[in-house]
């Protein structure tokens, strides 16, 4: 685009340099598409301090039960609602039950509903989107339609509605933990796949038309080979950064839904779930909402800033 | 003006059309019945249960019942609230100027926030400001609404006993400190709700800045000599926000989400905690009808940005 300002401050330093070694070098060391994209996302200092946090935090609630094996629900009423000691470093709640114990297996709760969330939501939305890119006739207008119809569904509502409704059944069906897992998982990656679907449908579009897929059409390419051989394999970068923040979405969607009572029971605490549970000790105990509602706070900060790092990494077009 | 209204209206109604064909299905696919306690009972005797369902067609084919359904609420006759024992329509008028009284006002302090910000860091791209207020954005939308309620409660509430927490309509004082009161309890509610929305707009409005910002024309208006501030105002701003105004209206349902976590932390009684105290009552036809009344303010919304998009952008035409 003409005329047009890079969206990231580095860029514009380093078009000169860059120009120049190019100048130089020309026949530089072949890079690899990973490390390239490596090289750029360590440019974004914040990004890469988050991603050190994230992976910190996956690492704590993955083997966090390991090195803290201190039961979620042993309950101990001489040292209900402390504030953060040596014996309980982050607290505990009104039944005297550990909170970093509770927080390491909540956040396990919290994330894995996150990567799911994420994983159906880009499923869908590339499904969706690339079936929608592909047909040139009513099934494109038609997915589109359903496109705009489910982002003007009312979200929250129809979420806390299904949950409502299918929760004891789901429940009956599959155990307790694991039904509200996957009614929970199912129903928020079922409402956020529109924009995956929008940009996939939009990159198909554009892609179709390259010279790269006519040449492999003309070559006799199987529409089936040119979507996932030539088209896919170039489209992917915008769904990875929105596959990152849809894992914040559904981290947020997750906690809220629990927050409001209907997410998980009491005996699976998540992030949410603790969060829900504090707000009546506001006033007594604040140690206990703050480090849930922190938790949640810091794990969707960094992931947002890891995908603005990753926006810049995977974007070929823009010269870093 | 009139025949581009009625067009977009009667696009519109599609949407409405598949969003109640939408609730309808997960209400009919939902488990549970609303005679299973009748099978459950051993006192009315199998063929009276069977009656009554005949009677209330519920052994009707589903799209049969979907008309049926539809044909009532156009009728205006939303149904009975089982656990308030009121009309749905009458409990949903009386909670829903609450709701869009705190909306509003938070919608207004996003959009005060938003522009300003969003404008001033665009303008100048990577500046210190622009530094600061990126990133203030983005934590403010990282930010859970639930949570930044709680931390405003604890902060305002509980430290220093300036705001009350508990939104109340009961309020006994009259004249000057009643509307004192009034404005007072809503203060956070309609922060939260709106520090939350103008974060998100504040990244809508940067971006959409940053990229005219650069473009001929406006190289063009500073060449005739214009003053800085009709640069800004009326070639940039004007411009930038066209798209902005699209996705402010696709952000409409997440707001609506965010009002029914805050109604629900402050106790404010509108529709959001009416739809969050009916689903713990399963109270089912007002949840249909709180559902609905989302589902038309977003339709509206959409609506509204059609029409804003026309005014903004003189490129497409009202016919």
């Amino acid at each position: 685009m003409a005329g047009s300002t890079p969206a990231s401050p580095i860029a514009e330093a380093e078009l000169a340099t860059a120009a120049a070694s190019l100048a130089a070098a020309a026949p530089a060391r072949r890079k690899t598409l990973g490390g390239e994209a490596w090289r750029r996302f360590r440019r974004h200092r914040l990004a890469v301090a988050s991603a050190l946090i994230l992976g910190l935090m996956i690492f704590a609630v993955l083997c966090g039960s390991l090195i803290w094996p201190v039961p979620i629900n042993a309950i101990d009423f001489a040292a209900h609602l402390q504030g953060p000691s040596l014996a309980h470093p982050l607290g505990t709640d009104d039944l005297g039950q550990d909170l970093l114990a509770r927080m390491l297996y909540g956040g396990r709760i919290s994330l894995a509903v996150g990567f799911a969330s994420m994983l159906i939501a880009v499923v869908v939305g590339t499904l969706v989107g690339a079936v929608a890119g592909m047909s040139r006739s009513t099934v494109d207008t038609g997915l589109v339609w359903l496109i705009d119809l489910f982002l003007s569904l009312p979200q929250l509502p129809l979420l806390l509605l299904l949950i409502y409704l299918f929760r004891s059944s789901l429940r009956r069906l599959a155990g307790l933990e694991v039904g509200t897992f996957i009614l929970i998982v199912v129903v928020i990656g079922g409402f956020r796949w529109m924009s995956v679907a929008r940009l996939v449908r939009a990159q198909f579009l554009s892609l179709r038309e390259k010279e790269f897929v006519e040449a492999a059409r003309a070559l006799g390419a199987t529409p089936w080979r040119q979507v996932v051989h030539h088209i896919l394999p170039n489209a992917f970068g915008p769904v990875i950064v929105a596959a990152t923040i849809e894992v914040a979405n559904a981290i947020i969607a997750e906690s809220t839904l629990s927050f409001l009572g209907l997410g998980f029971p009491p005996d699976i605490p998540s992030w949410g779930r603790i969060l829900y549970d504090a707000k009546d000790y506001l006033d007594i105990a604040p140690h206990w909402a703050l480090f849930a509602g922190g938790a949640i706070f810091l794990t969707v900060m960094a992931i947002n800033y890891v995908g603005d790092g990753l926006r810049d990494a995977l974007d070929a077009r823009r010269v870093l | 003006m009139f025949n581009y209204l009625v067009r977009r209206v009667l696009i519109a109604l599609p949407s409405l059309l598949g969003i109640s064909v939408i609730l309808f299905t997960v209400l009919a696919l939902a488990p549970g019945d609303p005679f299973s306690e009748l099978a459950n009972d051993p006192s009315i005797p199998p063929a009276v249960a069977a009656a009554l369902r005949h009677k209330f067609g519920l052994d009707d084919p589903i799209y049969l019942r979907y008309f049926h359904w539809l044909v009532a609420m156009l009728h205006g006759d939303w149904g009975y609230s089982f656990a308030s024992r009121v009309d749905v329509s009458t409990l949903i008028m009386q909670r829903l100027p609450t709701t869009l009284y705190v909306l509003g006002a938070s919608q207004i302090l996003a959009l005060c926030v938003a522009l300003p910000v969003g404008v001033y860091a665009g303008v100048r791209p990577y500046s210190l400001g622009d530094q600061i207020a990126s990133t203030l954005a983005l934590i403010g939308f990282s930010i859970p609404t639930f949570f930044t309620g709680l931390v405003l409660i604890l902060i305002f509430s509980i430290w220093l006993d300036w705001l009350p927490f508990v939104y109340r309509t009961d309020i006994s004082a009259t004249g000057f400190a009643w509307y004192w009161a009034y404005i007072k309890e809503a203060i956070m509610p309609v922060a939260v709700l709106g520090l939350f929305q103008g974060a998100v707009w504040t990244r809508f409005v940067r971006a959409s800045v940053l990229d005219v910002v650069r473009l001929d024309y406006v190289t063009t208006a500073r060449a005739k000599g214009l003053a800085e501030h009709t640069v800004v105002l009326k070639h940039i701003t004007r411009n930038a926000l066209i798209p902005v105004v699209t996705l402010v209206a696709l952000s409409m349902p997440i707001v609506f989400g965010g009002a029914v976590v805050t109604e629900q932390i402050f106790r404010v009684p509108g529709i959001g905690s009416l739809l969050i105290s009916a689903i713990l009552n399963n109270d089912t036809p007002v949840i249909m009808g709180v559902t609905f009344i989302f589902s038309c303010l977003v339709i509206v919304f959409n609506l509204v940005a059609d029409l804003l998009y026309g005014w903004l952008d003189p490129r497409i035409s009202y016919r």
